[in-house]
């Protein structure tokens, strides 16, 4: 058994039983872990870090970059917390997993590195204060000096035949999904706390193979944490982040399930102000298919949110930005045509 | 027609079930001691090919720390975020249950090496359980059966994917088990790194990069292989003696068979005809021989396994597991040894048969009276095998020579001695003046060519015993002297930590005599990956420590930290000796002062005085100390020590406890030698017993007319058995001397070969008087029935072969 198929037992057999139920197990029940609260407040710095006795978090960064090469380019850095008891847990025997993806895709080519490590020893982690969220010397840190911690980030990976080095300025404020933050998952009730910083300009240096291109961009930042935030019967998600040329920004997603799924999203205007979108102002249809590790992954999009007049057509700038981790996903940059042009990120797990 | 052909073969078995049966019981003998030794061989390697991948798997690379110790959890944490791609591992010895374990922690979300299906059955733990107090860990259903219980309350499942011996757990767990502290073993490097890395020199300058295959103590495969490969001679030779009594079986049968032959050529059967059925029927009779050899062999096999996996773990602290698995390659090399064994044995038969002149006289004195050449051939050929085995002696080097010399000398001996019984006899036949004796001596050099394979494999049979029982008793003395010498502190003290170790000293040292820190780094000398010791200035050592060679003022030179000492097997490889100078590490120059004698330990060592050891790595562990205290102090000392310290359960040994333990792993070492040297007498006297028996129905004539002169049938028969006996005892006397050859090269050519050490030789005349007397004791066994016959056998029988015979 290689470490991939461990890593992903580890992240599917959650206590509870040996069924995982919904993509990766993360529809499993959420014994012992704490809720998310819809009268949550937020509290900043110290809700950046780390939320032990929650079930699964994560800092989810993806980045559409342009090289001076004047070729599009896509970045993602993630870290990912997987809890297996509520608490923080010292030295070997911590219960917090720490797994982080990284990936660099070019319109030819997606690579893509993974690592692990439990928490307790040092590895892996998040601080809060400064912020600093790490796996090995793979980094996410603050270097903000005033405002918000998130505002100014150092942001470096690399992995086998690639890296990357980034400084980002956000010049927004933080987003927050759902109802303030309080972002529902299902019909059910699951739910996450979901807040976003969508307004990321950055500028760095990318490599793979043996070349170096300096680039430019835009980024946005995820971050969510819950203990159970798919209903059992929800298989997976599409997810999308985009960004118009306008100034305006949207995230719309759809969890799959055997019926009509569950749609929600939130409007973003270039000055930061939010609206939520409902699961009947969405609509996401796929239009082309790729096969990929023995999947049919849709590659080609129409997203159409009428009462924004959004009719836009999402392509992927490389079909196969394939993460072939261990558990594994769709991740990578996407280019927007139609009523909206502009680019953005696409997720899609559970296929 | 071929049918024909071989239901009149057949016939012959059928008059004679008991040469079947002894050719079958022969052969499938022979089968089964080789076989059992390769079962055990195969199932050992298996073993070790399997622990070794998941111990330290051979085509990785490494991290370890310099000095030999423990890698720092904060040097870990480094490299990993410098971007060192390693996953942590922790190994260590301990007592859980009943017994005592290797604990292997690895990190169970990084290690690239774990055994397949562990996690995928349905009585897989969740993953909390494995990194959470009590734990879970994974072992062999053998290991799990040998610890009991009670295991401190860790849940063990049974995996058989982990081999004996080892508990296999998450690092979590490990870690306090072994009380490590967040400290590790070794760092593995999978083969992902990233694009770029920092150098190990920059983040953690104590540590170094292991190339696989690297390290002394992982690597026990040559000595485990040279303790296979006497095995395997052990096997080899059991399986020639056992062929003896095949090839004079089928002698004997294809001799009885003349007539019948010669009356198929005359009926128009062609001789190629004839040899092809014969070889059919051989084949036939090696393969049905050879199943019924691999079934006993298997028996013989797992009779003998607990001992080999004892003196293994005690040897080389390696586990095999305890069942012995069926592999198809074993099946096949012990059939394809019974039909080349049968080729061999029988060849000479079918030549001669191949060659059978129709015209000839028919007979039955071919076989029984072998004619004056067949002595002179096999004594040239003899000769011959005698002068080659010295040759390869001469001309190559190591095991494969050794064991070349004394297949070669053995058998080149085995092939003489009908010459030199046949001289002997004919040596009596001339003292003897009576008309008794006389009759005695003739009819025993007429009796001498039938009997003289199963007496060549006495002889090989006693030689052996001679020659290994020698070693080994050689060794033991020289083993048990060697342990007072080098064990002379009273008592041994092992602490948990340096820190805990330096209390240790402080308290030890108002209390005792003397306390002798025992401190050792690895290094390489001349390219030889060994242990360096250091050791203070003391009489202890000065007058106890087993020098072979040294310089004048040896241990001052020592002490001032102008020589060294290295151990015997150290001294051997590099073929070095007192004066010589060596290379330690990169830097160190320094004379060899003297050799030490090491027996038990497979590694080259060397021992320099502490403060040279310490200038060149600083970082030593001091935790293990000799302590010399008046031997009536020990058990008080004990008490207070344990009582002061939480030292490890095996941190306070006595000087008895060790040498006990260690004469313990010595005598089980040599069990499975004991008992192939048992079956291999037993072998031999089933070839003697096959012998006269067969030679029974064609001594009547011979007897016959002496008992028509007037001796009683018990006369006769007293005769009978003196003369086995008489045979018997000579060929034991002509053993000895080969026996002492062969004791020679195992203690002079196979101990150093094997562990680098040469051992004295010592002889045990009372042990030789022993197996004589044993040896004689199964001739006259062998003869008795025979014998017995013999009174009772009606006289009329004895008249009727004056009729019968022509």
């Amino acid at each position: 058994m290689n470490v991939k198929v461990w890593a992903a037992l580890f992240l599917l057999i959650l206590p509870g039983g040996l069924t995982a139920q919904g993509f990766a197990g993360l529809g499993t029940k959420a014994e012992g872990f704490a809720l998310p609260d819809p009268a949550h407040i937020f509290d900043f710095p110290a809700d950046h870090g780390a939320h032990p006795d929650y079930r699964l978090e994560w800092w989810y960064l993806t980045a559409n970059l342009q090289g001076i090469d004047g070729r599009a380019y896509g970045v993602q850095w993630t870290l990912f917390r997987s809890a297996l008891a509520p608490e923080a847990g010292t030295g070997w025997s911590s219960p917090q997993i720490w797994l982080a993806h990284a990936a660099l895709t070019t319109p030819e080519a997606h690579f893509v590195d993974e690592r692990l490590s439990r928490g307790g020893v040092g590895v892996a982690g998040v601080t809060a204060t400064p912020f600093r969220a790490w796996m090995d010397h793979w980094s996410m840190t603050s270097d903000a000096t005033e405002g918000d911690a998130l505002d100014s980030l150092a942001l470096r990976a690399d992995g086998p035949g690639f890296a990357y080095d980034l400084k980002l300025i956000a010049d927004g404020p933080l987003i927050f999904h759902g109802d303030a933050g309080f972002s529902v998952k299902s019909r059910e009730g699951q739910a996450s706390h979901y807040y976003s910083q969508p307004f990321y300009r950055l500028s760095g240096l990318i490599t793979f193979d043996d070349t170096r291109v300096a680039v430019t961009g835009t980024a946005w930042l995820d971050r969510e944490w819950s203990s159970q935030p798919l209903a059992a019967d929800q298989s997976g998600w599409d997810w999308f982040a985009l960004r118009f040329d306008t100034g305006d920004k949207m995230m719309v997603f759809r969890l799959r399930d055997t019926e009509d799924g569950y749609r929600s999203g939130t409007w973003i205007s270039a000055d930061g102000t939010t609206a939520t979108l409902s699961h009947n102002q969405i609509r996401m249809t796929p239009l082309d298919h790729v096969h990929i590790a023995a999947r049919q992954i849709p590659v080609r999009w129409t997203v159409t949110v009428p009462s924004r007049d959004v009719h836009v057509t999402v392509a992927a700038l490389n079909p196969h930005s394939w993460m072939d981790t261990s558990i594994p996903y769709w991740e990578g940059p996407v280019t927007l045509s139609g009523s909206h042009p502009g680019h953005g990120y696409l997720e899609m797990t559970g296929y | 027609m071929t049918f024909a052909v071989f239901s009149a073969f057949w016939s012959h078995w059928h008059r004679h079930p008991g040469q079947f049966a002894t050719l079958l019981l022969g052969l499938a003998l022979a089968t089964a001691l080789w076989s059992a030794v390769q079962a055990i061989n195969g199932h050992a390697r298996h073993s070790y090919a399997e622990a070794a991948n998941l111990l330290t798997p051979r085509a990785q690379l490494h991290v370890t720390a310099r000095s030999g110790g423990m890698i720092p959890l904060d040097d870990y944490v480094a490299l990993r975020r410098a971007g060192w791609r390693l996953s942590p591992v922790l190994e260590g010895r301990t007592r859980l249950g009943d017994g005592f374990v290797t604990i292997l922690g690895v990190d169970m979300f990084t290690y690239p090496f774990l055994p397949e299906g562990l996690t995928s059955s349905e009585t897989a733990p969740a993953p909390l359980e494995l990194l959470r107090p009590p734990g879970v860990g994974f072992a062999h259903p053998h290991t799990i059966a040998r610890l009991g219980l009670d295991t401190d309350g860790l849940q063990l499942i049974p995996s058989t994917r982990i081999p004996v011996g080892i508990v296999f757990a998450d690092i979590a767990i490990a870690d306090r088990r072994l009380r490590a502290d967040g400290n590790l073993s070794r760092l593995v490097l999978p083969p992902r790194q990233p694009m770029t890395r920092p150098a190990l020199s920059k983040i953690a300058p104590n540590l170094t990069l292991v190339a696989p295959d690297g390290g002394p103590d992982t690597d026990v495969e040559p000595l485990t292989d040279s303790f296979h490969l006497n095995l395997t001679a052990f096997g080899l030779l059991s399986f020639a003696v056992g062929l003896f009594i095949v090839q004079g079986m089928i002698g004997l049968a294809l001799e009885q068979r003349r007539i019948l032959v010669r009356s198929l050529r005359v009926m128009g059967l062609t001789a190629r005809h004839v040899t092809l059925a014969l070889l059919t029927e051989l084949m036939g009779l090696a393969v049905l021989a050879g199943l019924a050899g691999l079934l006993l062999g298997y028996v013989i096999a797992t009779l003998l396994l607990p001992d080999v996996t004892t003196t293994l773990r005690g040897l080389y602290n390696t586990d095999i597991g305890g069942t012995l698995a069926l592999r198809p390659g074993w099946v096949a090399s012990g059939l394809a040894m019974a039909v080349m064994g049968t080729t061999l044995a029988g060849a000479h038969a079918v030549w001669r048969m191949h060659n059978l002149p129709i015209a000839g006289i028919a007979g039955t004195e071919g076989w029984a009276q072998t004619p004056r050449q067949t002595i002179r051939w096999q004594a040239v050929v003899g000769t011959a095998l005698l002068g080659a085995g010295l040759v390869v002696l001469w001309a190559f080097d190591g095991l494969l020579a050794g064991f070349g010399f004394m297949a070669g000398f053995l058998i080149g001996a085995a092939l003489l001695l009908p010459l030199c019984l046949d001289g002997t006899v004919r040596l009596g036949a001339r003292l003897a003046v009576k008309p008794v004796p006389q009759w005695v001596w003739a009819d025993m050099r007429g009796q001498l060519s039938g009997l003289s394979t199963a007496l060549m494999a006495l002889l090989l049979a006693v030689a052996t015993n001679i020659g290994v029982g020698t070693m080994v008793s050689s060794f033991r003395l020289t083993f048990t002297n060697w342990l007072d010498q080098r064990l002379a502190s009273e008592l041994y003290v092992t602490a948990r930590d340096d820190v805990q170790g330096a209390q240790v000293e402080i308290w030890l040292a108002e209390r005792v005599q003397a306390v002798l820190p025992v401190q050792f780094a690895r290094t390489e000398l001349e390219g030889q990956p060994i242990r360096v010791y250091g050791i203070v200035d003391h009489e202890t050592y000065r007058d106890h420590w087993p020098l072979l060679d040294h310089m004048p003022r040896v241990w001052r030179m020592l002490a001032d930290g102008q020589a060294a000492l290295i151990n015997e097997q150290l001294a051997r490889r590099l073929n070095v000796g007192p004066g010589d100078p060596v290379r330690f590490g990169r830097d160190l120059r320094l004379p060899v002062a003297g050799v030490y004698s090491d027996y038990g330990n497979p590694f080259g060592q060397a021992i320099l005085s502490q403060a040279l050891l310490l200038s060149h790595f600083p970082d030593t562990p001091r935790r293990q100390f000799g302590v010399r205290i008046p031997p009536d102090d020990v058990p008080m000392i004990v008490s207070a020590l344990r009582a002061r310290f939480d030292l490890p359960s095996d941190g306070v040994i006595d000087q008895a406890a060790i040498k006990t333990r260690s004469l313990r792993v010595f005598e089980t070492t040599f069990v499975v030698t004991g008992a192939l040297n048992l079956l291999t007498l037993g072998v031999a006297g089933f070839a003697i017993l096959t012998a006269l028996l067969t030679l029974w129905t064609m001594r009547l004539p011979a007897l016959a007319p002496v008992w028509a002169m007037g001796l009683t049938r018990a006369h006769l028969a007293r005769l009978e058995l003196l003369r086995s006996v008489g045979l018997a005892a000579l060929t034991v006397v002509l053993a000895l001397p080969l026996g002492l050859v062969l004791a020679w090269a195992l203690l002079a050519i196979v101990n150093v070969e094997a562990f680098g050490w040469q051992l004295p030789m010592f002889l045990f005349p009372a042990d030789w008087l022993r197996l004589g007397l044993l040896s004689v004791l199964a001739g006259a066994l062998a003869a008795l029935w025979p014998t017995l016959k013999l009174t009772r056998i009606p006289p009329a029988d004895l008249v009727k072969v004056f009729s019968n015979e022509r």
